[in-house]
């Protein structure tokens, strides 16, 4: 006896956290309905940014992935709650641990393997790597902690000007929250009124230094100051919908900017170079992992409601792995840039030009 | 130059004397005059033939005035011209800095565009440069073109991470994706009397980056020309600009007026040809070689002067030809000495064609090495004076 969808729950209607509140009357609903497709996307896509970050990891301990790389395992819920609260024609920013946003907007776990082997496949064409990859209103992927935060602004700026209704989410870490440009950046959005969500992805560690350590006040929803903000559950996927569609909706509305902050947390250490054991216990990392993955949560939430089978489930893991093998695969045999590329892409929209090369007899062409 | 502009005070002074009384009768034209500055020709036509029939005075004289009067222009107004015009071409281009709109401008180079365009496109930030720099690089990245004034480079400092880090590299490191149209504008170098913290250049430091365009006008069509090349252009545009010149008049010719004179940048241009040396210079140090190639032509000495411009990207082929012909070859520049853009336009004539044809080292002329100084007499001696750039050719041409 095979199950058919038309078994399963259409959809159910979940308890989710109350979120803290700071300088806001009300918050985001305290329940949220969940579709058995979009039950079904969510765990995929989540289940597909687990997986790229598990290869990746594979793959840069085989040194084919080189330089820098900053896992995103653990934290799925959150690209994938965000962007499920917006729409693919608004923006959104973020620092370094970019893989999992990449793919939330728009990128293919081939175009963003290929980018970490550095091949001419990958989606900045091998040149950008980990930190930088680029979709259509997905400005990346910045390495400089905090700088994307303005950069963020700006583009909600451009929102405001062009009068086109969309919104920048801008995301930081615990660490970058400290920076002065983020301030700088909070009083000129709130000043302006610009349609900017600016999201904390508190993972309680910023490198190795944790919260405690760096941080006066580690209520980093109220450091905004003016700014209302929310504080909420970041490993459950339906939390961070809520939140962001009710986020949204406050900046569209014209009442300005919004503060959110993601509790969460990053099963790998900082970077493939940090084994993420010295500052933190084995014993909290597995705690986390098992009360409090964002995967099994919403995995336990379906089958306990009959939206889907463990087999359903299974099936959609087996693809999953499948599209994984494929994307490495093609990351690890794909060509790497040709030496003609080297010098494009200084300038866009301008005549060929000459570049020097390594010394002066060398004269490298570059083109738009 | 400013001869032309000491007779033409001499003529102005004489024809206001004499016919003051045209004036307290009909304060109409002085009216017109100051009103339509930017259309001035057809007014003042009409205007001069009226008065000519009406008060039977000689035509040419108002003529002989207010045509020298009309093309001079100073810097400052060439580039708030060129400013004016390309907010108005563009409805993506806007203007954001420190006191830019309601104070129009901390130079006044932004006089009348709040007025004239108000609070979208004219916006005023807090002093957080590194904030505002950041906010203008990701309006551009999201389709806006931007122009981020720093108040002066010196605070640039403080946001010199989005501008290279963020505007810079972006195209490059998207592999071509994310363009970035912005134009960082602002003035550069010493003043007077404003000391060390205020008075830094930075065309060194910003021509050492790939994926920036910087440029250094000198004269109000350099200024007008080039900027409007800047905001027209869709990449990251270091535009250094210079207080002490704000306030030069130049005269403008026929063709820089109309709304779509470019200069192209990258180009550097000759203003004075000469076969004996080639003195190159940007900025206001294109003034001082002005001054010392006159005086040097007592001398017999003619001295080829060449307005570079734009710094990045040098325009080395303009240098080179004309070091193949003089043979000799000095750099001037305000900024300090080490790495500096001297530095690099004798690497590259070392490395070039050039460099057979010297008939004597090529030397660079510059700021003195050392913090600017506050007081009169050691802020003169720390830059390049007109003496310095003499001797300086001099002690070539003898080698």
């Amino acid at each position: 006896y095979v199950s058919t969808y038309a078994d399963f729950t259409p959809q159910a209607t979940f308890d989710i956290k109350k979120c803290d509140l700071h300088k806001l009357e009300e918050g985001p609903p305290l329940q949220a309905v969940l579709t058995r497709e979009e039950g079904l996307q969510y765990y995929r896509t989540m289940q597909t940014i687990r997986r790229m970050e598990l290869k990746a990891d594979q793959l840069y301990k085989q040194k084919i992935i080189r330089g820098f790389c900053h896992l995103y395992d653990g934290q799925e819920a959150c690209a994938v709650g965000i962007e499920t609260g917006i729409n693919l024609s608004d923006h959104l920013i973020t620092a370094y641990r970019a893989h999992g946003y990449t793919l939330t907007r728009g990128g293919t776990v081939r175009e963003i393997m290929a980018e970490l082997t550095g091949r001419r496949g990958g989606i900045a064409k091998g040149k950008g790597g980990s930190m930088h990859m680029y979709t259509k209103h997905f400005y990346g992927g910045n390495g400089i902690v905090g700088a994307q935060v303005p950069l963020g602004a700006g583009v909600a700026l451009a929102c405001k000007y062009l009068g086109n209704n969309e919104i920048c989410v801008c995301l930081y870490g615990d660490g970058a929250a400290n920076q002065g440009q983020i301030f700088e950046t909070y009083n000129m959005a709130s000043l302006w009124k610009l349609p900017c969500i600016f999201i904390c992805e508190n993972n309680k560690y910023g490198m190795g230094t944790s919260v405690e350590r760096a941080a006066a006040s580690t209520d980093y929803y109220k450091r905004g100051d003016f700014i209302p903000g929310l504080r909420l559950d970041g490993m459950d996927v339906l939390c961070v919908r809520e939140a962001t569609k009710f986020a949204a909706e406050h900046c569209r509305s014209g009442k300005g900017p919004i503060l959110m902050e993601l509790q969460t947390y990053r099963y790998h250490g900082h970077s493939m170079s940090d084994p993420g054991v010295s500052y933190r216990t084995r014993e909290e990392i597995q705690e986390v992992r098992s009360k409090s993955d964002p995967i099994s949560m919403l995995k336990d939430r379906m089958l306990s409601n009959n939206m889907a089978s463990v087999e359903e489930l299974k099936e959609i893991d087996v693809e999953v792995r499948k599209e994984i093998e494929d994307a490495a695969q093609f990351a690890t045999t794909d060509p790497e840039p040709p030496l003609d590329d080297l010098c494009n892409h200084i300038f866009y929209n301008d005549p060929p030009m000459e570049v020097r090369g390594t010394n002066p007899w060398t004269k490298l062409k570059s083109v738009s | 130059m400013y001869m032309y502009y000491g007779i033409t005070m001499v003529f102005f002074t004489v024809f206001w004397v004499c016919h003051i009384y045209i004036y307290i009768n009909n304060m109409t034209l002085f009216i017109f005059y100051h009103v339509s500055y930017q259309n001035v020709t057809p007014f003042l036509c009409i205007i001069i033939a009226l008065h000519s029939v009406e008060y039977h005075v000689l035509p040419c004289d108002i003529c002989i005035i207010n045509c020298i009067l009309l093309l001079q222009v100073t810097v400052r107004d060439a580039l708030n011209q060129a400013m004016d015009e390309e907010l108005e071409r563009d409805e993506r281009v806007f203007l954001l800095g420190e006191e830019v709109a309601q104070y129009d401008g901390a130079y006044k180079v932004s006089r009348g565009l709040w007025k004239k365009y108000g609070d979208k496109r004219i916006i005023d930030t807090p002093i957080t440069e590194m904030g505002f720099a950041g906010i203008a690089v990701g309006a551009a990245m999201a389709g806006l073109r931007p122009i981020c004034e720093f108040m002066t480079f010196n605070f640039s400092m403080q946001a010199i991470d989005q501008v290279i880090n963020s505007a810079a590299k972006t195209y490059y490191m998207s592999a071509g994706r994310q363009s970035v149209p912005i134009v960082f504008r602002g003035p550069n170098g010493a003043s007077a009397g404003v000391a060390a913290q205020h008075s830094q250049c930075f065309a060194a430091w910003y021509g050492h980056c790939p994926g920036l365009k910087v440029v250094s006008p000198w004269s109000a069509e350099d200024a007008r020309g080039l900027l409007k090349s800047a905001i027209r252009d869709d990449n990251p545009v270091v535009f250094l600009e210079n207080e002490l010149m704000y306030g030069v008049p130049f005269e403008m010719s026929e063709e820089s007026q109309s709304k779509d004179f470019l200069i192209p940048i990258g180009k550097a241009k000759i203003e004075r040809q000469g076969n004996h040396i080639t003195v190159v210079s940007h900025s206001r140090m294109v003034s001082l070689c002005l001054d010392a190639a006159a005086v040097l032509a007592k001398e017999g000495i003619e001295c080829e002067v060449i307005n570079m411009r734009t710094i990045r990207p040098l325009d080395a082929e303009a240098i080179e030809t004309s070091v193949m012909k003089t043979n000799h070859l000095i750099t001037v520049e305000g900024g300090w000495p080490q790495f500096g853009v001297g530095g690099e336009i004798l690497a590259r004539i070392m490395e070039g064609p050039a460099f057979n044809y010297l008939d004597a080292p090529a030397v660079r002329v510059t700021g003195v090495d050392i913090p600017m100084p506050y007081a009169k007499i050691l802020e003169d001696n720390s830059v390049p004076q007109i003496k310095d750039i003499i001797f300086s050719v001099k002690k070539t041409l003898n080698a």
